[in-house]
């Protein structure tokens, strides 16, 4: 098995430095902290055992609404569909980022930058992954000197989750509009966005206003515990469900 | 004593050559560019923060939609995301029309580049020769989806219908006359596999027509000959891959290198071109072509003598034949249940790569058990090939840069998302 083969040479280069190492569907995964990540990417990239010369892919990840179901009710009777959909969730409704962007599932451990790595000659892939340290100002070490296609998949980062990447050059917005406020792709950022544009034909130009669609949910997030796992995640929830009945009733 | 100064010229974002939305800043000392800063984004849709809210199923067509000139490429790379997450085994008759198409979107894509490339440089006629077949191919996807571009033919699981026995005809009007008709309809009588057979005898003859028209021309040669080199070296650090990455004559396939359904079975070339320049490119993209017409042909001839079930038989992830949900209350459950609620896909991370026509195209899925995706990051081809323009571009005229972006086939819809 390769990637098992690929995960003990590199448990046995870098050791402690590794956070977590897995293989999972034939992909091997390390975490590693920002303060070893370039490094390791050096050693990753130089060394023939290794030899990750392509940097695939820079994909950042925010953890906040991790896990988080917005139907959790056993009951699809009495109220029916509107009740089972949480509103609180992360990014469903404006208003309320403050009050969720404290209550982070696990503190620091918010933003992460997820690197794919390709190597050509040994024909093999690795994933790392990176949290930033501070929730509040997510700073990872840019990895542009060591592969130069770093440059716009860290700006992208950057743009839409507000990862900085320190010592990248020109860290720019990139696909987002010019003047944007805010990182779109954080879990409490809302779907239709804060602002929309239209022409104003008093005006005589385009304006930018706050936006007039109303979130709504289609279909809510549900996770089910897989067949062969027990429910005991779900039971607390059921309860609550029931209690809340008996107070209605 | 005059000051000289640096010239900044804005190129699009509504520029025919820009090939769609792209904005570049150039500055230019004379008519040689010294900067070039490409503003993209435009399109930018937000695909994958769309697909988070969504059942998994419900964002296929958003696939379609990125890479809008090989559609089924990336609905493919999305479905094997998902199959590869839930452990699911894809019929072998699925996985050869996958292949099928792919190879079918292959020529789909290097026939629009290739006109679209032409015509920037001052090749007319290529583009409306490669327009005639592009036509034929996407009756193609038209007979197996309903929909000529944006197919939505690829699910988790296999794909939506088996291949139909009949070709969709011409019918006379007041534009056609019976005479035109019968012409039009000679190659449709048979099976979607006789159309495609007779396209495949045909098409190396096309290939060849592209050629006579550029391959030796003087004002084509000039035009891409020596523009926009790579070496080995910078492609590698640069991200490239497929066709750019190949160009540079680095002999990386995933087809051959990481094979994914049934590509280890099937016999084909990889072309490496050797100065990493346009023309190189040009004769890399122009031998995918006739391999992918190979690929096809073998397809076809399995798939006329082997035929089977397209689709997994596990409810959960596929509906279930409509005949069996008129008499089954089971069946109607789980089709209700699909359609509402979606399936749960298990706790984890993948990342799905395949041989999309302009590279290497991925996605990285994760998922923390939910009937919706936690995360869906595209890593597009065109993302990181753009991404070097000011190094590409960097020295060589203004003229040139309408070449490069020729020869990096981009097509905004990946780009931004």
């Amino acid at each position: 098995m390769q990637a098992q083969a690929l995960l003990e040479q590199l448990q046995a280069r870098f050791g402690d430095t590794l956070q977590d190492a897995v293989v999972a569907q034939g992909e091997v995964t390390i975490e590693v902290a920002p303060a070893d990540l370039l490094a390791t990417c050096m050693a990753l990239r130089d060394e023939k055992d290794f030899h990750f010369e392509q940097l695939i892919d820079v994909c950042g990840v925010d953890y906040l609404a991790w896990g988080e179901t917005e139907w959790a009710t056993e009951e699809t009777t009495g109220t029916g569909f509107s009740r089972g959909v949480d509103a609180r969730t992360a990014g469903r409704l404006p208003g309320l980022e403050e009050e969720l962007s404290t209550e982070t599932p696990q503190q620091d451990r918010r933003f992460a930058a997820v690197y794919h790595l390709l190597s050509i000659k040994n024909n093999q892939r690795l994933r790392i992954r990176v949290f930033a340290v501070d929730d509040q100002l997510p700073v990872i070490p840019s990895v542009l000197d060591i592969w130069s296609s770093a440059n716009w998949f860290e700006r992208e980062a950057f743009d839409l989750f507000g990862i900085l990447f320190e010592g990248h050059p020109d860290l720019r917005r990139l696909l987002t509009d010019y003047g944007f406020i805010g990182h779109p792709f954080r879990k409490d950022f809302p779907l239709s966005g804060n602002v929309e544009v239209r022409y104003d034909p008093e005006q005589q130009r385009v304006i930018y206003q706050p936006v007039s669609i109303e979130p709504r949910v289609l279909v809510p997030r549900v996770i089910r515990p897989h067949v062969g796992e027990e429910e005991t995640a779900d039971e607390p929830a059921a309860e609550e469900v029931a209690a809340d009945e008996d107070k209605s009733e | 004593m005059p000051e000289i100064r640096n010239y900044t010229l804005n190129f699009g974002p509504q520029h025919p050559a820009a090939h769609g939305v792209l904005r570049m800043v150039l500055e230019l000392d004379g008519e040689t560019v010294q900067r070039a800063d490409p503003h993209v984004g435009l399109l930018h849709r937000a695909t994958e923060k769309l697909a988070e809210s969504k059942p998994y199923n419900q964002s296929i067509g958003y696939m379609d939609r990125l890479d809008y000139v090989s559609m089924m490429c990336n609905e493919h790379g999305y479905v094997m995301a998902i199959e590869k997450l839930l452990g699911v085994e894809v019929p072998e008759r699925a996985q050869y029309i996958r292949v099928m198409f792919d190879e079918i979107t292959r020529i789909l894509n290097h026939l629009l580049w290739l006109g679209a490339h032409g015509l920037d440089v001052g090749a007319m006629t290529a583009f409306l020769y490669t327009f005639r077949e592009r036509e034929d191919l996407m009756d193609a996807y038209e007979a197996v989806s309903g929909a000529r571009l944006h197919a939505t033919y690829y699910r988790p699981g296999g794909v939506y219908r088996d291949l139909p026995d009949r070709m969709p005809q011409y019918q006379p009007s007041r534009w056609h006359s019976q005479g035109d008709v019968d012409r039009l309809n000679r190659n449709r009588q048979g099976s979607l596999l006789d159309f495609l057979d007779d396209f495949v005898a045909r098409f190396p003859a096309c290939v060849d027509e592209y050629e006579t028209l550029l391959t030796d021309n003087r004002i084509w040669k000039q035009r891409t000959v020596d523009i926009g080199i790579v070496t080995p070296e910078r492609a590698r650090q640069l991200g490239f891959t497929g066709p750019m990455l190949r160009g540079s004559g680095i002999a990386w396939d995933l087809r051959k290198k990481q094979p994914y359904e049934v590509y280890d079975r099937m016999d084909f070339d990889i072309p490496v071109g050797t100065n990493g320049d346009s023309y190189d490119r040009y004769l890399v993209r122009i031998e995918e072509m006739r391999q992918a017409n190979r690929i096809i042909k073998q397809c076809i001839d399995w798939l006329r003598v082997n035929p089977g079930p397209v689709m997994v038989g596990d409810h959960k992830v596929a509906p279930p034949p409509r005949e069996e949900m008129k008499q089954d209350m089971e069946a109607l459950i789980h089709h209700f249940k699909l359609f509402t609620e979606g399936y749960c896909v298990p706790e984890g991370e993948v990342y799905a790569a395949l041989e999309h026509p302009k590279g290497e195209f991925g996605v990285y899925l994760i998922s923390d058990g939910a009937n919706k995706p936690y995360r869906v990051k595209i890593r597009a081809p065109g993302f990181a090939h753009l991404s070097a323009m000011d190094e590409m571009a960097r020295g060589h005229m203004l003229a040139d840069v309408v070449a490069i972006i020729g020869t990096m086939d981009i097509v905004f819809g990946e780009i931004d998302r």
